[in-house]
């Protein structure tokens, strides 16, 4: 039976793996590298890795740091964070990651997608939107969540599914860190509008949460961070991931 | 010695690592005079078929790949986009392919369902092989496709998965085995396959 993907999605700031809540306050967790070779003995569906000052500082993610995951990782991976060029991603691919996460450029030029789904496959490229719920309607935000944009959030969705993208990531700015569940009226609006599968991102604490995602919302996979960096809601650091029976038993009832 | 296929198509390094766990002795190349030392062949491959065929030709790959494969009889493994070109033609890009085995690659069509088919899925593992001793229908693979293998030759399918369809997830004809999942991306079974091909053939 087709199984959704649980993924950890880990932040990354000056190389060090850190979690941030409603994209604010990013707290120091460890070392991505070692979580890395604990996520592989776990056998983690995929790992996301996403540098949150790239785009920010008009940097990209660190190149050397990613071929070092691709040395370590025995789990699929993507990364993000300031990517812009084909080259870019080139380099990223090569370095052994599976998929790039196109965020900021998706917005400012989206032309970036078509280009790279064209030369490396759909597959590997996940256009990633961030959103923030203000007076009941949802707002697209760019560059880290701190640039509010002119987009219509659906229309946005559907235009990066034309122009390539191989998944859409949605990200819930407000609900990042809470451990509140996911915003399912969110993910469900996504996934009524394209066919491309989608991956939601924010909120999760629990197995449960992620059912919901994919049963009420219609994801296809579910990312977190605080649940995979932190134990329980005191948020002690230990890095973890469900067991397989668990998943498997969460999501044999559908 | 294993050879791993460049042709310009895709991850090959996860490839390249997932042998070197295994302890294999494998190599990356696009050098035919290297390719033809070697005893066996993996053709990976991610992206699109028509690339795919034309990278091949770009190459001049095709006529070592058949001598190899077809006359000497040297076992091959084709991954995802690798097995799919395997078949005679594709609907993607509408060309056609090295017409190894009786099939043809065609689009999922089923609407309701997202496509790429894109994640965990298990096996229903139609006929023995020693490529999946230690396999069972339980493990779970990953799988990253929009196209498929529609076989005319049933005896050619080794294991079926489904999605939207039961789809063929695992092929072989004699010498020539291809799976749609990605052995390389799927923990410790996807590397039992391997060592399986590796070891076992």
């Amino acid at each position: 039976m087709f199984r959704p993907r649980i993924i950890p999605c880990l932040l990354l700031k000056d190389r060090g793996l850190v979690k941030t809540v409603k994209f604010k306050d990013p707290r120091y967790i460890g070392d991505p590298i070692n979580a890395v070779k604990i996520f592989n003995d776990f056998e983690a569906d995929e790992l996301v890795f996403l540098d949150i000052d790239a785009s920010k500082n008009n940097k990209t993610i660190d190149l050397d740091f990613v071929k070092k995951v691709g040395q370590e990782a025995f789990v699929p991976f993507a990364v993000g964070g300031g990517i812009k060029s084909t080259d870019q991603i080139k380099a990223l691919l090569n370095a052994g990651s599976e998929k790039v996460v196109i965020n900021s450029s998706a917005i400012e030029n989206s032309q970036l997608i078509k280009e790279a789904s064209e030369i490396f496959g759909s597959q590997s490229i996940i256009a990633s939107i961030d959103v923030k719920k203000e007076n009941g309607k949802y707002s697209v935000y760019g560059c880290g969540g701190t640039k509010k944009m002119e987009l219509d959030l659906i229309d946005f969705a559907k235009k990066v599914e034309k122009l390539g993208a191989g998944e859409i990531m949605i990200n819930s700015i407000d609900l990042d860190g809470t451990m509140e569940g996911f915003d399912i009226e969110l993910i469900k609006s996504i996934t009524d509008n394209v066919k491309i599968p989608v991956i939601a991102v924010g909120g999760a604490g629990s197995l449960e949460d992620m059912k919901r995602a994919v049963e009420e919302g219609g994801a296809s996979a579910v990312s977190a961070g605080s649940i995979f960096v932190y134990s329980g809601k005191s948020k002690g650091i230990l890095i973890n991931y469900p067991d397989k029976e668990d998943i498997e038993e969460i999501f044999s009832h559908r | 010695m294993i050879a791993i296929i460049d042709y310009g198509m895709g991850n090959l390094h996860s490839v390249l690592k997932a042998f070197k766990r295994i302890n294999s002795d494998v190599i990356i190349s696009s050098d035919i005079n290297e390719i033809k030392k070697a005893d066996k062949l993996i053709l990976p491959g991610v992206g699109h078929f028509k690339n795919g065929m034309k990278k091949l030709k770009e190459k001049n790959l095709i006529g070592v790949l058949n001598d190899m494969v077809l006359k000497e009889k040297k076992p091959i493994l084709g991954i995802c986009l690798g097995v799919q070109l395997f078949t005679k033609h594709s609907e993607e890009g509408d060309v056609d392919g090295l017409g190894w085995i009786d099939a043809k690659t065609v689009k999922f069509k089923d609407s309701k369902f997202k496509i790429p088919h894109m994640g965990w899925n298990d096996l229903n593992i139609k006929k023995n092989s020693v490529l999946f001793d230690g396999i069972n229908n339980e493990n779970n693979f990953y799988f990253v496709h929009s196209y498929y293998l529609d076989c005319k030759d049933q005896g050619d399918v080794l294991a079926t998965t489904s999605y939207s369809k039961e789809f063929v997830s695992a092929i072989q004809k004699e010498n020539i085995f291809g799976v749609q999942f990605h052995p390389e991306k799927s923990h410790s079974y996807g590397l039992q396959i391997l060592k399986n091909f590796a070891s076992k053939i």
